[in-house]
């Protein structure tokens, strides 16, 4: 079976991809997966806005407890070495690139113009094979039209773009109001592939520490949908790689991920939940599959239930929420009955 | 502060980093133990050998931090007789702890520097400021001494000093004044490795080498000598001192042979034929020799004498340097000596010139001697001529003091305040900040620029007053043509900068001011809504001295900038623009380029939110247009009184002069002769810092009292109290019904002392109760001071005045309960959001009417007992806590000497009361005289409260019968029949190193002592370094990669002993423990030691969660709570439960361990996972010992409890 696929003009041994996540950010446990059979890594998102709080809090420490009285002019010693920047963060990236085969590639969170291309060239000189640029944007502030943040974001990527000579991949959240006319437009500001998608964390509330805190949810194949609809929905109509991120734990996912056509799968919530060796068991089922359906290579099947390569391409679109209530057999079970109502009532609606 | 790599030789440094460059350069073993103000030579010797900095031979020298100075001066004596080159330094009462070993050092003629930024001995009261009353207690030891007056003579001498100790192997005590020269940045020439290397001689270190201990040469140092011999052996040493002086002036001539500054044992300066003459020692020469030579300008002829070898005293020199015309000398001495015929110097001076004129037959000169700068007080050039107008009086007074005014003895020569000294023109300017706002940090960087890169010479020196929080900052910055030598504050001054508005009201900004200066305000009014702003005696100085004002809103645009609050980058372009310095492009260019440089370590976005501020600022600075206000004149206001009128006399005439900055106006007559002082003052001094209170809404309170029991400044109260208390409350005065079912029908209320609040916010985290409708308002809330302070002060004015509900009525062991008891600590000047002092309040109000508390020297010292005021205050009664700090190392042994004359006179007491119980009642002497019911301990409230009640009928009996002497002197101590509470308080640095000794001994004594060790893990007062108690991977000063070592566990070592209560208490994690944890201390009649976890500004975090960092302390397992009760079948309690957060987490939080894991991540995680590991066999350790049954055999009872009603006393045997 020939799995080899070609991702950012990277040439890797299978399609499946381990996504930024705290595995990636090991050495030990890079090198698990590599080991596990993992094609490419993609690391721990280089947080700009972190960075730029970190220094900031430094400062503020040697600042705040400088001359405060005239026993005690400074409170901590004045070291040298004391780093802040993205030292740390680059040295994982070497290091990973010094103790793996497989193509390294690099994932960068900026907030200011500047800083996405300064940091894209240090990732780059650090050794990443290639760059992902994970785009965050919260559109909470009312004043600001969506097309702003569209051309921010687009400015943002031609900069990096201009900055550094490796292959750049966009990693984009779903939220736009036509997504498809903007991946056009990532990919003319000079993405050479698109990762689907970027699953923000969402915040939770504590009752007990009356509070918003931060919530990890690995994800489920379930979530898989949204970024396989979008996979298939834009295959062949832009000039760019695809990657699907989100939802992906089986070799039948990875299957799926490629029909809808995608160049790469990439996994974190599998790998976090069943650990590194995962990546073995979902190579060999995905191998299995594709047997059983009599198939070669990747290359083979890569795009071919897309939407320009179904009979039915609508299915891929709102007609899809039609199949889905006409193939439900009812009142199979009580709970089902239940479910049914409420979705059938919410389609009146 | 790490000097540049390259050699560069003109530099702007402080007196103490002029003399580190040169001892780290020349040694090998580096033994230190901090004390201001010499600490920052350590510490930058500790900086320097952490990042690898070679000495002259190319390897980096061994810094250690001791536990004491007398630590490091054992270090120094065995480095120096293994035959390394070794230095400490030092000051005031580490000094004083050297003197053993520097005996010994000197007796083995062994080459050796101490540097020492001279300072002010503890006597009536500690100073941290400097004279030479420190080194004049180490003249006997046979150390030489030299001299240095001013930061470049520092660095010189410094050079000397070690060159000339190698030549004649006698050790020298090299020293400079504490601040005036250790701490003023100048701009100086520095020596090379190639200077340093021409002065010493390599065959001498080989000689010293060679002299060293080893077993290929066996030799025996430190013998035992008897009458025979030893005084012979004494004076075998003789040709070596002999030879010191030609050994310095050797020294001094090659250095001014290498650099053309040159020195002289002693050095004359002044008219050639003067008749009168001023000799001088250390910093105070920059003032004489201005004052000298104006003088001489004048035409006078006068002359001034600066000794720099002090030791051996060079008395050939001395007389051969006077012009032969002198008639009349005055010798100024910076120390006291009391009983002395004179002060060290004038005794030395008067015998050289008696053996003199002894020898040559010629006539002696009229030598007088006097005082000045105790403690650094000022000494101008006005003083020193004043000195010169006083010697040429008919009959010239001896034994003066000038620069005070003593109206007791009548010593102080009069001071003609309007005499001028002749100095070249140049810019001085004066800066007003606070103490965190990066004030002085700008100034000395304005200092830097100036003095190494525009040619001219540059000089700054820095003023704080005495608070922590909210501390007013002065900074005096001259700028020459002309090298500086003008050792006192700028009278005078060309520019005035104010850092904050809000110090215009409480300060006199432009005293100093020139005619026609400059002022620039940071002001939140514009340029033309300012004027009106400003208080009217500001007004009236700017409109009569002619002064141009211009304005800028450092603070918006810090803001704008992303700068938060810190300003300096702002301000310090403005002070280059306006003074005409620099032209604005330059120094916008200068700094910026000072800024890349400097903070290029703190990231880019650092740099360029600085750079951004320089820019902006320029563009933001307006002229104030007072025309208008001029043509319309402005009268001065009346100054208000600093403290109201109903405030004690004491306050009224002492404290508020000192308040309002007129101290140095106080005369001899206003102070208390054996410096006992007043409690209860810093109610008195109102500083109104905080930009926003916390403000009660009394519909949301679930009456906790949480915010009352954290608040570091006794700045929130709780009360409970009858709805009757309310008649003549102000309008709106905030109550609600209490909810408890054991005060029925009672009210509470919490009010904030307005003027008091530091601001920090603590109350605000700790309050758990939340707006149901809107999470973020909780029943406190931080809000503009502008719109709460008057009618707030009213609401605190009444809440003063209301009767809670009884203590006796209620437990003290809730937090309630405490928190319903009148704190008697309140409103210290300890830093916002301080760890410590929620502790101390607690304890007063729990035991506060009985307490006796010992203090070590250190941050509690110093907020609890630095003038102007003291937070220890009195009840409505009148008592509170009697509070004495005697040094930093013997505080458990001074703590103990009260409990046992707290004991000894209870026991006179009922030996009396014996004595007398027929006339005064055989039933009031058996009740008073009854020992305490098992379990209720004397010294509990209602015990407490019983016993005096029965004292004052004890008394009123007394009273009646005729007075012999037995009821006279029961009458004088039948108050001792009260329990007092002894509790000996201080920091990690005192319990865990330099008195851990003595605290070791008091806790094996069995006596009745409490300590409370306020545990910050870190030497907090003077600036972060490690101490034992300092956890491992931390990063302090002294442990800059992290300490290694983990923490001491001072409660272990101690419950070792089985008889001593023990507590690990943090206050942010468990109220109620810490509370309980106190009163059980108390209650157990023996030895307690109490070990509280005190968050503090060197853990590096935002001080408003300190109760959150305690919680994680805990959470984390870096802090159990527990309690070992040697009474209990079972002693050891634990009262926290088993770690459940990593520990590496709680780091993460704090910058004192997160710094490691920037500057390196692989030792931080190395030493978290063996942290890590030290906190889980700990754990497991209480866990087993929370198992162990270590009731028998049983204890026998400890001294303290061995007094007895008939007044028998058991006898004890302290000996072994």
């Amino acid at each position: 079976m020939d799995l080899t696929t070609r991702y950012l003009g990277l040439d890797l041994r299978t399609p499946l991809v381990a996504s930024s996540c705290p595995l990636t950010g090991r050495l030990r446990h890079l090198q698990r997966l590599e080991d596990a059979g993992i094609s490419a890594v993609v690391l721990p998102s280089l947080f700009e806005e972190q960075l730029v709080h970190d220094s900031l809090q430094v400062h503020g420490v040697w600042e705040e407890t400088g001359g405060v009285g005239a026993e005690a002019t400074s409170y901590f010693p004045d070291s040298q070495d004391v780093q802040i920047g993205a030292r740390d963060h680059l040295a994982l990236v070497s290091a990973a690139k010094d103790a793996l085969s497989i193509p390294v590639i690099a994932s960068l969170n900026g907030v200011t113009p500047g800083g996405w291309a300064s940091h894209a060239r240090a990732l780059a000189a650090a050794g990443a094979d290639a760059i992902e640029l994970n785009m965050y944007a919260m559109a909470s502030d009312p004043t600001v039209p969506g097309g702003d943040l569209e051309t921010r974001q687009l400015d943002l990527i031609g900069e990096v773009r201009d900055a550094v000579a490796v292959p750049l991949a966009v990693k984009l959240g779903p939220f736009y109001s036509s997504l498809a006319h903007f991946a056009v437009q990532v990919v003319e500001a000079g993405a050479d592939g698109l990762v689907l998608f970027n699953r923000f964390y969402q915040p939770d509330l504590d009752l007990d520490a009356k509070a918003v805190v931060p919530r990890l949810v690995l994800s489920t194949p379930e979530e898989m949908r949204l970024p396989l609809r979008w996979v298939g929905l834009l295959f062949s109509q832009i000039d760019a790689n695809l990657a699907l991120t989100t939802g992906v734990h089986s070799g039948m996912d990875a299957a799926k991920a490629l029909l809808a056509g995608a160049d790469v799968t990439m996994m974190a919530s599998a790998l976090l939940l069943n650990g590194p060796e995962h990546v073995r068991q979902v190579e060999q089922e995905l191998v299995e599959l594709l047997t059983q359906h009599g198939y070669d290579s990747v290359t083979q099947l890569r795009g071919s239930y897309s939407r320009v390569s179904m009979p039915d391409p609508v299915g891929w679109e709102r007609a899809n929420y039609l199949h889905v209530l006409a193939s439900w057999a009812p009142f199979q079970a009580v709970g089902a009955a239940q479910a049914y109502r409420s979705v059938s009532d919410h389609a009146v609606q | 502060m790490s000097p540049p790599s390259t050699p560069q030789t003109r530099v702007c440094l402080d007196g103490n980093e002029a003399v580190a460059r040169i001892a780290h350069r020349l040694s090998e073993v580096i033994a230190i133990y901090p004390i201001t103000p010499a600490s920052s030579m350590g510490e930058l010797a500790d900086t320097w050998s952490a990042a690898g900095r070679p000495n002259l031979w190319g390897q980096v020298p061994e810094v250690i931090e001791m536990q004491s100075e007398a630590g490091a001066a054992g270090v120094l004596h065995g480095a120096l007789l293994k035959g390394a080159l070794a230095t400490s330094f030092t000051a005031s009462q580490g000094l004083l702890l050297m003197l053993p070993n520097m005996f010994k050092i000197a007796g083995e003629l062994t080459p050796a520097v101490l540097h020492v930024a001279a300072r002010t001995v503890a006597t009536h009261a500690l100073s941290i400021f400097g004279d030479h009353s420190d080194v004049m207690a180490a003249r006997t030891t046979g150390w030489a001494m030299l001299a240095s007056s001013s930061v470049q003579e520092a660095h010189d001498l410094a050079l000397v000093a070690h060159a000339a100790t190698l030549a004649s192997r006698v050790p020298f005590l090299h020293f400079f004044d504490g601040f005036r020269t250790s701490h003023e940045v100048a701009t100086i020439e520095a020596l090379t490795d190639e200077d340093l290397g021409a002065l010493i001689d390599d065959d001498l270190i080989r000689a010293h080498r060679h002299r060293g201990l080893t077993p290929d040469r066996p030799t025996l140092r430190g013998s035992a000598q008897n009458p025979d011999v030893f005084f012979q052996a004494r004076e075998a040493c003789n040709p070596y001192y002999d030879a010191v002086p030609d050994a310095v002036r050797a020294a001094m001539e090659q250095l001014g042979e290498r650099t053309g500054r040159r020195y002289g044992l002693v050095d004359y300066a002044g008219a050639r034929d003067a008749e009168r003459v001023l000799v001088v020692m250390g910093s105070g020469a920059g003032a004489a020799a201005e004052a000298v030579e104006t003088l001489t300008g004048r035409g006078e002829r006068v002359g001034l004498l600066t000794v720099r070898l002090y030791r051996p005293f060079p008395s050939e020199a001395f007389a051969a340097a006077l012009p032969s015309t002198v008639r009349r000398v005055a010798v100024l001495d910076r120390t006291k000596e009391p009983g002395a015929p004179g002060e060290p110097l004038y005794l030395d001076v008067v015998s050289a010139l008696a053996e003199r004129a002894a020898v040559t037959g010629t006539a002696m000169p009229r030598v007088v001697g006097g005082r000045y700068g105790l403690s650094s007080k000022e000494f101008t050039p006005a003083m020193a001529a004043a000195v010169l107008t006083a010697l040429a009086a008919p009959e010239p007074r001896t034994a003066f003091t000038v620069g005070i005014t003593d109206d007791v003895t009548h010593r102080s020569l009069r001071v003609d305040d309007s005499f001028r000294p002749a100095v070249p023109d140049r810019l001085q300017a004066i800066f007003w900040g606070l103490g965190s706002d990066g004030t002085v940090s700008a100034n000395k960087t304005a200092v830097k620029i100036l003095g190494e890169g525009t040619g001219r010479h540059a000089q700054g020196y820095f003023v704080y007053d005495s608070k922590k929080a909210g501390s007013v900052t002065e900074s005096h910055l001259r700028i020459s043509a002309e090298p500086i030598r003008s050792t006192y504050l700028i009278d005078g001054a060309d520019f005035i900068a104010c850092h904050q508005f809000g110090l215009l009201d409480r300060i006199d900004v432009l005293r100093r001011a020139r005619h026609g200066a400059t002022v620039l305000l940071n002001s939140p009014w514009s340029a033309e809504e300012v004027w009106d702003r400003l208080p009217a005696q500001l007004q009236h100085d700017i409109i009569t001295k002619d002064l141009r004002l211009w304005v800028i809103d450092a603070h918006a645009v810090a803001r704008d900038v992303g700068l938060g609050r810190r300003i300096n980058t702002v301000m310090q372009p403005c002070f280059f623009a306006l003074s005409g310095v620099m032209p604005a492009d330059d120094a916008v260019a200068a700094l910026k380029s000072w800024v890349s440089a400097t903070f290029a370590k703190r990231g880019e976005e650092v740099v360029r939110r600085n750079h951004a501020a320089l820019d902006a600022a320029i563009a933001q600075l307006r002229r104030v247009d007072v025309a208008a206000a001029r043509a319309a004149g402005v009268a001065a206001a009346p100054r208000s009184a600093v403290v109201p009128s109903q405030a004690p006399d004491f306050v009224q005439r002492v404290t508020a002069r000192i308040l309002a900055g007129e101290g140095d106006l106080l005369p001899v007559s206003a102070m208390p002769v054996d410096g006992g002082f007043p409690t209860a003052t810093a109610r008195w001094e109102k500083r109104t810092l905080a930009p926003e209170i916390p403000i009660w809404d009394s519909s949301i309170c679930i009456d906790c009292a949480k915010c009352a029991i954290v608040c570091p400044h006794a700045a929130i109260r709780f009360s409970v109290f009858d709805p009757g208390q309310l008649a003549g409350a102000p309008e709106d005065f905030p109550s609600k019904p209490h909810k408890s079912r054991d005060l029925p029908g009672t009210r509470v209320s919490v009010q904030v002392a307005p003027e008091d609040c530091t601001g920090c916010g603590l109350c605000v985290e700790a309050c758990p109760a939340h707006d149901k409708t809107q999470v973020k308002r909780k029943s406190l809330n931080m809000e503009p001071i502008g719109e709460h302070l008057q009618r707030e002060r009213e609401r605190f004015d009444f809440f003063q005045t209301i009767t809670g509900v009884d203590r006796r009525d209620v437990a003290p062991d809730s937090i309630i309960g405490s928190q319903l008891r009148t704190p008697l600590f309140e409103f210290s000047g300890a830093c916002a959001g301080c760890g410590e002092t929620p502790y101390l309040k607690l304890l007063s109000q729990l035991l506060g009417d009985r307490l006796l508390v010992a203090n070590a020297t250190g941050c509690s010292s110093i907020y609890g007992g630095n003038l102007p005021t003291t937070p220890w205050a009195v009840d409505a009664a009148g008592r509170g806590p009697a509070w004495a700090n005697s040094l930093f190392e013997d505080n458990a042994e001074f703590g103990l000497g009260i409990r046992l004359a707290a004991d000894q006179l209870n026991a006179r007491a009922q030996q009396l009361l014996q004595r007398l119980a027929p006339a005064v009642g055989v039933r009031l002497a058996t009740e008073i005289l009854a020992p305490p019911v098992p379990g209720t301990p004397a010294s509990g409230d209602r015990a407490v409260a019983d016993q005096r009640e029965r004292v004052a009928r004890l008394k009123a009996a007394l009273a009646a019968l005729p007075p012999d002497g037995d009821v006279r002197e029961l009458l004088e101590i039948a108050d001792e029949l009260v329990r007092r509470s002894v509790w000996i308080i201080g920091g990690d640095g005192w319990a865990y190193d330099i008195g851990s000794g003595g605290l070791d001994h008091v806790l094996a004594s069995g006596h009745d002592v409490n300590v409370l060790v306020l545990d910050t893990e870190v030497y907090s007062n003077t600036g972060g370094q490690a101490s034992k108690a300092t956890p491992r991977g931390a990063v302090a000063k002294f442990a800059a990669h992290g300490k290694a070592t983990s923490k001491k566990d001072i409660g272990l070592i101690t419950m070792s002993y089985g008889n001593v209560y023990v507590a690990h208490i943090a206050i942010g994690s468990n109220e109620r423990q810490t509370i309980k944890a106190m009163l059980e201390a108390e209650a157990y009649p023996g030895p307690s030691l109490v070990v509280a976890y005190s968050t503090c500004i060197a853990h590096g975090f935002d001080m408003t969660q300190s109760m959150g960092h305690m919680q994680d302390a805990v959470k984390s397992g870096h802090w159990p709570l527990y309690r070992y009760h040697p009474d209990e079948a079972i002693p050891f309690q634990l009262d926290s439960k088993a770690p459940s957060m990593p520990l590496a987490d709680f780091a993460a939080s704090e910058a004192r361990f997160a710094m490691l894991r920037r500057s390196d991540p692989v030792e931080f995680a190395r030493l978290m996972a063996v942290a890590e590991e030290d906190g889980r066999a700990r754990w497991h350790y209480y866990e087993a010992l929370a198992t162990v049954d270590r009731s028998a055999p049983q204890l026998p009872p400890p001294p303290g409890l061995l007094t007895h009603p008939d007044g028998a006393r058991a006898a004890t045997s302290e000996e072994s």
